[in-house]
C-alpha cells in the first residue's frame, strides 16, 4: 500500500513542524527543573530567604514554558496514529509499552507534583515542598528516557521479532528494548543537552539584569548555579556525543557518512571541522564533496570505531557495496527484500486457501531473505541514502556550538568566581546573544537524528513512505496550516510573556 | 496458573474502561470551564473559580494521554485504524487540548497579546467542542467507524470526511452531548466542593438540576439505544463477524458483575446529585465521581467482552475490531500488565497529595496573596 508522494511529504512536514515546535520547550524543561531543585535545596539548607525568591522567579518563567511544552507535546503522541498508522500497527507492539509506561510512571508524577511546586508553598513543608520539585524534575526526565527508548528503536530496532501472521513486529524480549545502546546513549545526549540550553537561559537572563545593573545579587547567584550545572552537563554532553556517534557508526553508517559529507570509505578518516559542500556533488562521481574543508585526520575513524586507523565506509560504499569490507551493495539487498516481500504475500495467500505445504515453503523463502525486508519497498538504490547536505550542516552547526557553550559556561563561572563579571560588559552581552543559538544548537540535535535516518522510519525495515497513514494528502495539509499557525501565534503569546516577566524581575514572583 | 492470552486482552480492556471512565469524571474541568461565565458574575469570582480548576487540569489533560497511551499500548490496531482514519475528529479534539494547555498559565499574564477574554474563549472550546467529539468518537464505538483492514493489518478510511460522518449519527450526536452536561453538572459538583464562596455556591443548584435534566434524558436515550441495538460479535476459531440482535443486553443478563456494576454506578450518580441538590451536601461530587468512573468502566468494558466487536466498520463488517483481533501480543500484553501493579502507587500518590493540597477551601484572598496565580 504504497502512499503518494504528496502525501508523504506532507505528512513529515506535519510531523517534522510540530517536533521542532516541541522542541523549542521541551529541553529547557527538562534542565530548568533541576536547575530551580538545586536553588530551592540551597534555600531549605541555607534558610536564605533570597534563594527563595530566585527559585521562584525560575519557577514562574518554567510554568510559561512548561504549559506551552505540554500543548506541543499532546500532538505527538496522537500523531503516530493519525498520520503514521501502518507505523503505529507494525511498532505498536514494542512502542506502546514505552509509552504506556512513560504515562503511567512519568506524566502522572509530573502533573501531580507541578501543582505542589506551584501552589503548595504555604500549604505543604518545606521538605515536602523540596520532595516535590526534585520529583517534577525527576518526572520530567522519565518521560524523555521512555520517548527516546522509542526513538533509539526506531534507529536499531532490537529485541523483537516479525510475525507474518499479524504482519507486524513484536516484542519479544523488553530489557533489550529498554537497555538498547542507541536508546541509552540517545537518552543521555538529549536529557544532557536540556540541562546545558536550561543553564545557558539562565546565564543568558542573569547576564542582562547585570547589564541593566539591577538585581545583581540575584543575577550572580543565578549564573554560579546554572554555569557550573552547564558545565558540567556540557563535559557530560561531549561523552555522550562520543558514544552516540559510535553507536551511529555500529548501526547507521550510512547516517554517519551523511554527516560527514563522507563519499568514498577510507581509513584513518578524518572529520571535517568546518567545510562548504559542493552543491553539484553526485554519488559515485568521484569529485571532491567539498569547495573548501578543514579536516582534522584519523577522528572520524576513532570516534566511530574508537580507532584511529578504523576504515569507515562512505555513501559509495554502502551503495554500491565493498568486497574488501564485505559491504553488500543496496541493490542487493533490494533483491533479497523484494523475494522476502513476494514471499511473505504468497504465504498469506496460501495460508488462506489452506495450502499448509506451500505456506510452510512460502514462509522458509521469507525467513532466509526477511533481513533486508524493508529495502525491497526502496524503488531505486539511491533512495537509501538521507539528505547529505542537511545532515553535514546540522551536525556540525550542532557540534560546535556545543563547543562554544562549554566556553561561555567555563568564562562565566571564572569571572563571577573572581568577582568582576559585572565589569566584564562585553562578555555579558556575548553570553545574553548567545541564547538563541542555543535554541538552533537543539534543533540541529534533532534534525540530524531523524533527517539523517531517512529514508527510514524503522532503520532497515520500514521506510517512511510505508509508514504514513492513508489519508488524503490535502486533509494532511490544512493540519498542518492549522498547527503552524497556531503554534506561531502561541509561540508569540509565550515569548511576550516571558519577556515582560523577565522586564518585572525576580522581586515581583 | 497460567494467564491465556484472552484474559491478559480481557485485562487490558478492562484498564482501557477504567482509564476511560477515569478520564470522563476528570472532565468536571472541562465542564467547569464552560461555567465560567454561568456561576461567577464578576471578574474576581471568575479568577476564583479559574484558579480552582487551574490546579488540577493537568490530570485530566493527562488522564487523556494515558487513554490514547494505554489503547496504543495494548490495542495497536484500533490506535491506527481509528486515529489515522476518523482524522479531522481526533486532530479536532488534538486542537481543542492545545488550547487548554496554555489558556490557564497565560489567560491573566501582563502582555499575553491576545486579551483575558481570548484565553477564557479557549477554555470554553476545550469544555464544550472537545468534549462533544470526544463523547462522538466514544459513540462510535457502539455506532461503528467508515473502515477497512487489509490482510497486512493495515487500514483504510472510505469516507472522504474522515470521520466527521460520524456527526450525521443522532446516537453519535447525543452522546457527545451527554458528555458535555455530565462534565458541566460534575463541574458545579466540583466547584461547590472546592470554594468558599457564598455567592458561587448559591447559584450551584440551579446549574445542575437544569443541566442534570439535559444529561438525563439524553443518557436514558443512549442506553435504551444500546440495550436494544445489534452488536456485532467476533468467533476467534473462524476469524468471522456476526451480528446478535440485543447483543448489550444479552452481556448484561449474562454477566453478572457488569450488570450490578453499571447499576450501581447509575445509582452512585444519581444519589449524587440528589444529595447536592436537595440536601445542599458539598460531597456530592466524591459521590458522583465514584459513579461516573464505575458506570463508565461497564459502559465501555461490555464492548469488549463475550465476543463483542468494540469498533463495528460500517464498509466492511469483517474488518471489525475485537479485543482479540487488535490487541499486543502475548509477551508485550505481559510486560504492561507487570507495569500496570504501578497504577494503585499512582493513585495513592495523587490522592495523599490532592489532600495535602486541598485541607482548606480555595478563597479569593489566598489567590490574591499567592504569588503564583492564573
Amino acid at each position: 500500500m504504497e502512499h503518494s508522494e504528496l502525501l508523504i511529504d506532507w505528512s513529515r512536514a506535519q510531523f517534522a513542524l510540530t517536533a521542532l515546535y516541541h522542541w523549542l520547550f521541551v529541553p529547557l524543561t527538562l534542565g530548568l527543573t533541576f536547575i530551580v531543585a538545586i536553588m530551592e535545596t540551597i534555600y531549605v539548607r541555607s534558610g536564605d530567604e533570597k534563594w527563595k525568591t530566585i527559585t521562584k522567579f525560575w519557577m514562574g518563567l518554567l510554568a510559561i514554558n512548561f504549559a506551552i511544552g505540554l500543548a506541543t507535546g499532546i500532538i505527538m503522541e496522537f500523531e503516530f496514529g493519525t498520520n503514521w498508522s501502518n507505523y503505529s500497527w507494525i511498532v505498536g507492539d514494542i512502542f506502546g509499552a514505552p509509552l504506556a509506561i512513560e504515562g503511567l510512571m512519568a506524566f502522572f508524577m509530573e502533573s501531580t507534583f507541578f501543582a505542589v511546586m506551584f501552589f503548595g508553598w504555604d500549604k505543604v513543608t518545606k521538605r515536602m515542598h523540596l520532595t516535590s520539585t526534585w520529583l517534577v524534575a525527576l518526572g520530567s526526565n522519565l518521560s524523555a528516557l521512555w520517548i527516546l527508548v522509542a526513538n533509539g528503536w526506531m534507529q536499531h530496532p532490537v529485541g523483537m521479532h516479525f510475525n507474518p501472521d499479524t504482519a507486524r513486529n513484536e516484542m519479544v524480549d523488553f530489557w533489550a528494548v529498554l537497555f538498547n545502546p542507541n536508546a541509552v546513549s540517545k537518552f543521555l545526549h538529549t536529557v544532557t543537552s536540556g540541562y546545558v540550553l536550561a543553564s545557558l537561559f539562565v546565564v543568558a537572563i542573569s547576564s542582562w539584569y547585570l547589564i541593566k545593573r539591577r538585581d545583581t545579587q540575584f543575577a550572580r547567584r543565578s549564573i554560579v548555579v546554572a554555569a557550573t550545572f552547564g558545565l558540567t552537563a556540557s563535559l557530560f554532553l561531549l561523552a555522550t556525543g562520543d558514544e552516540s556517534a559510535h553507536q551511529v557508526a555500529q548501526n547507521q553508517p550510512m547516517k554517519l557518512a551523511a554527516m560527514e559529507g563522507l563519499y568514498e570509505g577510507e581509513k584513518r578518516a578524518g572529520i571535517i571541522a568546518f567545510g562548504l559542500l559542493d552543491d553539484t556533488k553526485e554519488i559515485a562521481d568521484g569529485k571532491d564533496p567539498f569547495h573548501f574543508s578543514f579536516e582534522i585526520p584519523g577522528a572520524l575513524s576513532f570516534l566511530g570505531y574508537h580507532d584511529v586507523n578504523a576504515f569507515v565506509p562512505g555513501i559509495d560504499d554502502l551503495l554500491y557495496g565493498n568486497k574488501n569490507h564485505d559491504l553488500t551493495p543496496v541493490t542487493e539487498m533490494m533483491r533479497q527484500g523484494k523475494i522476502a516481500l513476494q514471499a511473505l504475500k504468497d504465504y498469506k495467500k496460501y495460508k488462506k486457501e489452506g495450502d499448509s505445504e506451500k505456506t510452510a515453503e512460502s514462509l522458509k523463502i521469507f525467513e532466509t531473505y526477511q533481513q533486508y525486508m524493508g529495502y525491497g519497498y526502496l524503488e531505486k538504490p539511491e533512495d537509501a541514502v538521507p539528505n547529505v547536505a542537511i545532515s553535514f550542516y546540522s551536525f556540525h552547526t550542532m557540534v560546535g556550538l556545543g563547543t562554544l557553550f562549554m566556553l561561555i559556561f567555563f568564562i562565566s563561572l571564572y569571572f563571577t568566581m573572581i568577582n568582576v563579571i559585572e565589569q566584564k560588559r562585553w562578555f555579558l552581552y556575548i553570553a545574553m546573544f548567545t541564547l538563541p543559538l542555543g535554541y538552533v544548537a537543539q534543533e540541529a540535535g534533532w534534525i540530524v537524528a531523524e533527517v539523517g535516518r531517512q529514508p527510514w522510519a524503522i532503520q532497515g525495515m520500514l521506510p517512511v513512505g510505508m509508514a504514513a497513514s492513508n489519508v488524503a494528502a490535502t486533509s494532511v495539509m490544512i493540519t498542518f496550516w492549522l498547527f503552524a499557525v497556531l503554534f506561531t501565534g502561541l509561540l508569540i503569546a509565550e515569548i511576550k510573556i516571558m519577556l515582560k516577566q523577565i522586564k518585572i524581575g525576580p522581586e515581583e514572583h | 496458573m497460567e494467564i491465556t492470552l484472552y484474559g491478559l486482552q480481557v485485562y487490558w480492556w478492562f484498564l482501557v474502561s477504567l482509564i476511560g471512565a477515569f478520564f470522563v469524571f476528570m472532565t468536571f474541568i472541562q465542564g467547569g470551564q464552560t461555567l465560567l461565565y454561568t456561576l461567577a458574575k464578576n471578574e474576581e469570582e471568575r479568577d476564583l473559580l479559574v484558579n480552582s480548576l487551574g490546579r488540577k487540569w493537568e490530570l485530566t489533560f493527562t488522564s487523556l494521554v494515558m487513554f490514547g497511551g494505554a489503547l496504543f499500548a495494548a490495542f495497536p490496531l484500533f490506535y491506527a485504524v481509528s486515529f489515522g482514519g476518523a482524522y479531522y475528529v481526533w486532530m479536532t479534539i488534538l486542537f481543542c487540548f492545545i488550547i487548554q494547555a496554555v489558556a490557564y498559565e497565560y489567560r491573566k499574564k501582563p502582555d499575553n497579546v491576545y486579551g483575558t477574554r481570548f484565553y477564557e474563549t479557549l477554555l470554553y472550546i476545550n469544555g464544550s467542542l472537545g468534549i462533544f467529539l470526544i463523547g462522538v468518537a466514544l459513540g462510535t464505538l457502539f455506532s461503528g467507524g467508515n473502515f477497512t483492514v487489509n490482510e497486512y493489518n493495515f487500514s483504510k478510511w472510505t469516507q472522504d470526511s474522515y470521520g466527521l460522518e460520524a456527526l450525521l449519527s443522532p446516537f453519535n450526536l447525543a452522546f457527545g452531548l451527554m458528555l458535555v452536561f455530565l462534565a458541566r453538572v460534575q463541574g458545579a459538583l466540583y466547584f461547590y466542593n472546592s470554594l468558599d464562596n457564598e455567592a458561587i455556591h448559591s447559584r450551584v443548584q440551579s446549574v445542575v438540576k437544569k443541566n442534570f435534566t439535559i444529561f438525563l434524558v439524553l443518557f436514558l436515550y443512549i442506553l435504551a439505544t444500546i440495550l436494544l441495538q445489534d452488536g456485532y460479535v467476533y468467533d476467534e476459531s473462524s476469524k468471522v463477524v456476526s451480528i446478535e440482535p440485543n447483543k448489550f443486553l444479552h452481556i448484561f443478563l449474562n454477566s453478572t458483575l457488569s450488570l450490578i456494576g453499571f447499576t450501581s454506578g447509575v445509582l452512585a450518580l444519581l444519589f449524587g446529585v440528589y444529595t447536592a441538590v436537595f440536601e445542599s451536601s458539598s460531597k456530592a461530587i466524591f459521590l458522583t465521581g465514584t459513579g461516573t468512573v464505575i458506570t463508565v468502566t461497564f459502559l465501555l468494558f461490555i464492548l469488549g467482552i463475550d465476543n463483542s466487536i468494540f469498533y463495528p466498520s460500517l464498509s466492511d463488517m469483517q474488518s471489525s475490531l475485537s479485543i482479540e483481533n487488535s490487541s499486543g501480543s502475548y509477551y508485550s500484553l505481559s510486560v504492561m500488565a507487570v507495569v500496570s501493579l504501578l497504577v494503585p502507587i499512582v493513585l495513592a500518590y495523587i490522592i495523599v497529595v490532592w489532600k495535602s493540597m486541598d485541607k482548606t477551601k480555595l478563597t479569593v484572598e489566598e489567590i490574591q496573596n499567592d504569588s503564583h496565580h492564573y
